[in-house]
């Protein structure tokens, strides 16, 4: 999902998603995360900044009505753990049907990603012309 | 050193304001503050790594966190059975300028519904000489009105409304366009069926935009639950008044009972349209009754029928077959399915598998095994009784709600190892509404017909 830059701004600013493309990619972007290993809301979120190099702002409180979601269609599990700072921390992990949803949603963002490539290689980047 | 331990001593109490600020909005719960505060705990500690002081990392901490406002709305959005229980729709949402009418037009409906209703006797159709007529048409004085006022609080579009007014149309059509045989069975099922072919309409019209949607759906079986609760309240407090009153007057000599039998249908209709627009105005007061009910009801019935199958296997006596034992196994199984529906309409969907949900699997499989005995009981006997509509309804309404509790006990088990989300659960009981509505309409429309109206 990485590398498509579909506006030619300066990429050193995050740009504002839209609402409905940061709706759209929450799902694989968080289901890829927890693909790596368990993982809590903070720790997610500072993955997303990192792998899309700042890019992809979320604001941080959004991220939990995205995780109760996936963890209703059950895509995830929650348990509840002592951190290692004494407090209390929910933990989410990936379930089988989960890996199976990312599976679909990964070669749907794989077409679009592929059809966005194909024609965007015929045309210069606007910002850059 | 000093310095920064007396600041992070100013922090404590700051998270303290933010968390209570947090817990008051009723969508976001105690579990969440929990998560959202750990979280909010984890960017201040990396800031003053970073060396903010501890105010100003605790403002950029509850800034990058999100505003309150839009929280709790995104809050609301994943769990819209929370926002059931707020009485104002959301905080920050300000009130259109023409719901502020909202109470005059509810009245207003109530007293149209409670007019309509008296229209047919200026053209000659007497209460009680053409109670057939009122019976088949029960539901067309009321439902229009209602649906109305929900196309016009949530503002559909004519295009949304196409499917309820076809609705309408066609059920006004089928119950006086042929001619019922007077004292048949079929014009019953109309007048029994037809209401609840044409609430699914009033649940097109309720959910608005929703109605594909499960939550949508659920909302309304909310709604109706309440609406049920709330008219049988009036009900019983206008039954006290109008008794009282029929008593102080006979104490003058003056006898308004005739009166108040010519009125009583209007005070009905109208009654139900302010029943639904207390459910609408006042969602949380009532909230809590139907997991009480359902709470209470569900242990009741399952032990009643576990009891009524041990007894039977004791016995060894066989169900006696009587003309109207299929209908009361019909009524079981309904009563089974409502206790299912309103149970998942109430139950948090993060709530952790308990007891309780283990109890429903035991309801649902007792509900069934009474069914099973009373079905084969009863295939020996039903070939050589013929068919009557009453036994096609029966039969058709038993075998819909037997494949709605196979599946559900299918789901609950696998809801219980771990196998369904709970979401699952919720989509096979709101997948069934507009099969009902189906069969309701097949009974109200296409089956009197089948058997010539008699």
């Amino acid at each position: 999902m990485q590398g498509i830059v579909p506006l030619g701004i300066n990429p050193k600013t995050a740009m504002d998603l839209s609402k409905d493309l940061v709706a759209a990619s929450s799902t694989p972007l968080v289901l890829s995360i927890l693909a790596e290993g368990d993982s809590y809301g903070y720790a997610i979120l500072r993955r997303v900044r990192e792998l899309s190099g700042g890019e992809i702002e979320w604001t941080d409180g959004m991220l939990y009505p995205v995780l109760h979601r996936l963890e209703r269609f059950g895509h995830i599990e929650a348990r509840w753990e002592v951190a290692e700072t004494g407090r209390q921390r929910k933990y989410y992990r990936l379930t089988k049907e989960g890996r199976d949803h990312l599976a679909v949603e990964r070669r749907q963002w794989q077409a679009v990603d592929a059809a966005l490539r194909g024609i965007w290689q015929l045309q210069p980047a606007p910002g850059f012309a | 050193m000093n310095d920064s331990k007396a600041s992070v001593a100013t922090l404590e109490p700051q998270i303290d304001r933010w968390r209570d600020y947090l817990r008051r909005r009723q969508t976001v719960h105690a579990v969440d503050v929990v998560e959202l505060e750990d979280h909010l705990r984890e960017i201040i500690a990396n800031l003053i790594d970073g060396g903010l002081a501890p105010d100003e990392a605790f403002l950029v901490a509850v800034k990058r966190l999100g505003a309150i406002d839009a929280l709790s709305r995104e809050f609301a959005r994943e769990h819209s059975e929370r926002l059931w229980k707020q009485l104002i729709a959301l905080p920050g949402s300000t009130i259109p300028q023409r719901l502020r009418h909202e109470p005059l037009v509810a009245l207003g409906l109530a007293v149209a519904a409670g007019v309509l209703i008296k229209v047919p006797a200026l053209f000659g159709l007497d209460l009680d000489a053409d109670g057939g007529f009122y019976a088949r048409n029960a539901a067309l004085f009321i439902l229009p009105l209602l649906t109305a006022y929900f196309a016009w609080k949530r503002d559909l579009s004519l295009k949304a409304l196409r499917l309820p007014l076809a609705m309408f149309l066609g059920a006004a059509l089928a119950a006086n366009l042929p001619s019922f045989v007077p004292g048949g069975t079929t014009e019953p099922l109309v007048a029994l069926h037809l209401p609840v072919a044409l609430w699914l309409a009033v649940g097109i019209a309720y959910a608005g935009t929703r109605w594909r949607e499960v939550a949508g759906r659920m909302d309304f079986v909310r709604f109706s639950g309440e609406l049920f609760i709330y008219f049988v309240l009036i009900a019983l407090g206008g039954g006290v008044l109008l008794g009282t009153s029929a008593g102080i007057f006979t104490s003058i000599g003056v006898d308004i009972e005739p009166f108040m039998e010519q009125w009583a249908p209007s005070l009905v209709l109208g009654a139900i349209m302010v029943a639904a627009w207390l459910v609408e105005a006042k969602q949380s007061v009532i909230e809590n009754m139907a997991p009480v009910l359902t709470t209470l009801f569900t242990p009741l019935f399952t032990i009643a029928l576990l009891l009524f199958l041990g007894t039977a296997a004791w016995t060894g006596r066989g169900i006696a077959i009587e003309r109207d034992m299929l209908l009361l196994f019909d009524l079981l199984l309904l009563l089974v399915v409502a206790l299912l529906l309103y149970t998942f309409s109430a139950r948090d969907p993060q709530r952790r598998i308990g007891l309780f949900d283990r109890a429903q699997l035991a309801l649902i499989l007792a509900a069934l095994a009474v069914d099973a005995l009373a079905l084969s009981a009863m295939t020996l006997r039903i070939s050589g009784m013929g068919i009557t509509p009453n036994r096609v309804v029966a039969l058709g309404l038993n075998a819909i709600l037997l494949v709605n509790l196979a599946g559900a006990a299918v789901l609950q088990v696998r809801f219980l190892s771990g196998g369904a989300p709970f979401a699952r659960l919720e989509r096979w009981q709101t997948d069934f509404l507009p099969v009902y509505g189906g069969w309701a309409a097949f009974v109200a429309v296409g089956l009197p017909a089948l058997f010539s109206y008699r």
